[in-house]
């Protein structure tokens, strides 16, 4: 028998963004649950480094305004303009929320929150490199994840830990619910609630090289989409530029906050040739462009795919100061000391702008008109506001997940007062339990682990920082394969307890469908804008482009419609640094 | 390389016993024994269990036995440790399935020194000051990944489960040192036990096994000082 949980507010997903929406929620009701695949802890969020952006203008003057307009023209004026506006006014009050919970932020010598440079954030729109980051060392992500939790602890949030969401219950447009799979015991569960809230994170696994975790391999985002939510603007997905080389652990844009520089095999300071004002600061998607045509031309190191992060010249102090995990991963991982070598990065994969589309109130919306699905609500990497455009800027990620981590939390709230309990459907964990049963009965001779790296290599070669007609139309070919043989998959483990084959193979299936939208979603846009660069439509073109894709599937077709962008405050100019 | 790892295993649904599986592996010298692991179970032996999420050294899901030592097994490499590795769960908590343990017994503990800031004053509009060198009070402390691999390190939680071992000595004293906090007391009464700080023997285990290099004991002792003197 499944076991069926009943709970005002489901939210899916205990990183940073789920923890701070669940925060939200528990003020109004001890009826919550937070279901994750892993423990809270060992979420995502607790890997970010760098900082959390917010104009407080603790180290030099700074403005909200100042702030949105990076992040527009970061954004490739792809972003919402009102929901940029939120995001950076409100910024201000989450940093000193976060302060006032107890977060260890490093500190100026008076006393208040230290900030650091960060790549495309400026003074007084584009002059210079402005110090907008709040951090705490490299770990700014560990110590916000933890900070939430223990903020959690404190008010006795409910946790399912382990709790792998295989389902979303959705019918009439009305949300119901989710189905999780128990890792510890391999039993179903049914939650049944009046509004659920997806904070699942993202999916760079598709990629081969990635600074992403093994568990980011988009649940929620392939969930929705099977539950025939559209998925908006899934062609842009940010290359980072510094990548450990092979091994993809990021490097934070800290690095290069400090003063770290990027060079070629001559040495040279090539930023220069690209960016002349923000140098090594220009915004990811250019540095990352600008490192492949590096290699491209022969300029690697050793004529080789990497370049170097030189930070030799900011002395030892700086260094084991300020970037402490970074250079203990260099040394561990490279067995090289940072403080005399110079570091070999490539760019990695590293976030998905697009996701599950919501307004700025976290509600998940199903149409071009902005119509929402009652009770269901998606917030962090995981959705699509659009705050982050064709491009993501560093340190908005971390202000993205506590702003509307918040603002959902509390529509949440306020939905959960005037909504009952919608029935559940019938026979509710139905198709959960076939797809897990077809997995585990399965006897074909397809392995998980090869396909999945198949996966990987192709959309790397095909789909990410160049592409072209030919490329992604030949990844589609091979998606349409590897889709034919996920099939035919075959795992080995037919245990309940703690059966990771499953959970693998249930994982690929999501990257598949999630490589599948970002390929279709990049065929149909011919020009290029931030992290989606077409060499065959090498401009941007905002007379035909200057709108959001929403990609359906239905019935296992794709359609795409498009939606406008909200332009309130900055029109469109070329992207100059 | 070609290296032989051997791994503990153990099903509780099917076996009676833990036994030990070897198996041969190729790697690279620069490869993780998490890549080794990964490695057997993606092809050689689909049904062996272990966590992981981050793959380097972050969110401390992989806290293991390796040749004999705790450590991260996305921390280690392959050409630390030669050509034959040894690989069992952590010691002292149940075991779920091969490498997972049962970790709720050692949240419970994290939770019960009441790991959050504890200052009930209304908050000023911007930040709490806090000085620099107030804030590297407590530096060290902050970095701690809940791995477990001090805990179960232990020689006094080995002999007795019940003591609240050194991972949760760590948090409370990142919180009884920042200058913000004002719930030093409430923490210390529940250190102040026989199965709280006193049961540290000062055996350095803990210390040795930190993958976030922590100076675990120096902790636990600055927790001890700090309850000698507010009973003073
Ligand atoms: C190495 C690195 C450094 C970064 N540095 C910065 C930085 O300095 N500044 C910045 O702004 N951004 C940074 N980012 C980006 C930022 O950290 C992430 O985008 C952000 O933390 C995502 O938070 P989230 O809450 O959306 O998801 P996550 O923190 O990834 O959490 C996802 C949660 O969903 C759960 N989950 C997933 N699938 C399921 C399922 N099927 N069932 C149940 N639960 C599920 C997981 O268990 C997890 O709890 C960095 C990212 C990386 C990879
Ligand atoms: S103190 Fe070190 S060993 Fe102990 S739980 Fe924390 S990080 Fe792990
Ligand atoms: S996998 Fe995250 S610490 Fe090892």
């Amino acid at each position: 028998m499944t076991t069926v949980h009943r709970y005002d507010a489901v939210i899916v997903g205990a990183g940073g963004a789920g923890l701070r929406a669940a925060l939200e929620v528990a003020r109004v009701t001890p009826r919550i649950a937070v279901v994750s695949k892993l423990y809270p802890i060992r979420s995502h969020t607790g890997t970010a480094q760098g900082g959390i952006g917010a104009a407080l203008g603790n180290m030099e003057e700074d403005h909200w305004e100042w702030h949105m307009f990076d992040t527009v023209k970061g954004s490739d004026y792809l972003a919402d303009q009102d929901a940029v506006e939120i995001m950076c006014q409100e910024a201000i009050a989450c940093v000193y929320e976060l302060e006032h919970w107890g977060l260890p932020f490093d500190r100026t010598p008076e006393g208040k929150i230290a900030q650091r440079r960060f790549g495309g954030h400026t003074r007084n729109f584009g002059e210079a490199p402005v110090r907008r980051a709040c951090h705490a060392a490299d770990r700014t992500g560990h110590m916000i994840l933890q900070t939430l939790y223990q903020q959690c602890i404190k008010h006795e949030v409910t946790f399912f830990n382990e709790f792998h969401v295989v389902d979303l219950l959705l019918e009439d447009n009305v949300c119901r619910g989710v189905v999780a799979l128990s890792l510890a015991d391999g039993e179903l569960h049914v939650f049944h609630a009046k509004a659920v809230l997806f904070a699942t994170g993202g999916f760079g696994r598709m990629y081969k090289v990635t600074s992403n975790a093994r568990s980011l391999t988009g649940d929620g985002v392939a969930i929705a989409l099977r539950r025939g939510i559209p998925l908006e603007d899934m062609e842009f997905f940010q290359f980072h530029p510094t990548g450990i080389y092979k091994l993809g652990i990021l490097i934070s844009e800290a690095a290069r906050g400090e003063g770290g520089i990027l060079r070629n095999r001559q040495g040279e300071r090539f930023m220069e040739r690209y960016a002349p004002t923000l140098l090594d600061l220009a915004p990811r998607d250019i540095i990352s462009r600008c490192m492949y045509t590096e290699i491209r031309e022969g300029r690697g190191i050793d004529g080789k795919d990497y370049l170097h992060l030189d930070l030799t010249h900011l002395g030892r102090e700086v260094i084991e100061k300020k970037l402490p995990d970074v250079t203990d991963f260099v040394r561990t991982y490279l067995g090289i000391d940072p403080i005399r070598e110079p570091i070999p990065v490539q760019p990695t994969a590293h976030y998905a702008m697009g996701g599950i589309p919501t307004d700025v109130r976290g509600r998940v919306i199903r149409d071009e008109k902005n119509t929402p699905v009652l009770g269901f609500y998606a917030a962090g990497e995981c959705a699509c506001v659009s705050v982050h455009g064709a491009n993501r800027l560093g340190t908005n990620s971390l202000v993205d997940i506590l702003v509307f981590g918040k603002l959902a939390g509390r529509d949440m709230a306020e939905y959960l007062r005037g909504a009952d309990f919608a029935p559940l459907p019938k026979d509710a964990d139905g198709p959960a339990r076939e797809e897990c049963e077809r997995l585990l009965t399965s006897n074909g001779s397809e392995s998980v682990a090869r396909l999945r790296e198949t996966l990987q290599r192709e959309m790397m070669d095909k789909a990410s920082v160049f592409r072209t007609q030919e490329g992604l139309e030949a990844m589609l070919t091979t998606l349409k394969e590897l889709k034919d043989r996920y099939r035919r998959v075959r795992i080995q483990d037919k245990g309940k307890i703690f059966n990771m084959d499953l959970q693998e193979a249930l994982e690929l299936g999501y990257l598949l469908d999630l490589a599948e939208v970002t390929v279709v979603s990049a065929l149909a846009r011919r020009e290029s804008r931030g992290a989606h660069y077409r060499e065959d439509f090498p401009k941007r073109d905002d007379a035909e482009w200057l709108k959001h894709t929403l990609a359906y599937r239905l019935d296992g077709e794709f359609e795409l419609r498009y939606k406008p962008v909200v332009i309130t405050r900055f029109q469109p100019l070329e992207r100059k640094y | 390389m070609r290296v032989m790892v051997k791994i503990k295993r153990f099903n509780p649904g099917r076996d009676r016993e833990p036994y030990w599986a070897e198996y041969e592996v190729d790697v690279e010298p620069v490869d993780r024994v998490l890549d080794a692991l990964e490695y057997v179970k993606w092809h050689l032996d689909g049904t062996l269990a272990f966590r992981r999420s981050c793959a380097h050294g972050i969110c401390g899901s992989d806290a293991m036995l390796i040749n004999g030592r705790n450590r991260l097994a996305c921390k280690v490499l392959v050409k630390e440790l030669g050509a034959r590795i040894t690989v069992e769960p952590l010691r002292g908590f149940p075991v779920i399935k091969d490498l997972v343990v049962d970790m709720e017994g050692f949240f419970a503990k994290y939770r019960a020194i009441k790991p959050y800031l504890i200052h009930d004053e209304p908050p000023p509009e911007t930040e709490w000051r806090q000085s620099p060198e107030e804030r590297a009070r407590f530096d060290d402390t902050t970095k701690c990944i809940l791995c477990a691999a001090c805990t179960t390190s232990c020689p006094s939680f080995w002999a007795n489960g019940a003591y609240i071992g050194p991972a949760a000595i760590v948090n409370a004293h990142r919180f009884i040192f920042d200058s913000r906090d004002r719930g030093a007391a409430e923490r210390l009464a529940v250190l102040n036990t026989g199965l709280g700080v006193w049961r540290c023997r000062t055996i350095f285990n803990c210390v040795e096994a930190c993958p976030r290099g922590i100076d675990v004991t120096r902790a636990i002792a600055e927790v001890k000082r700090a309850l000698l003197f507010s009973s003073l």
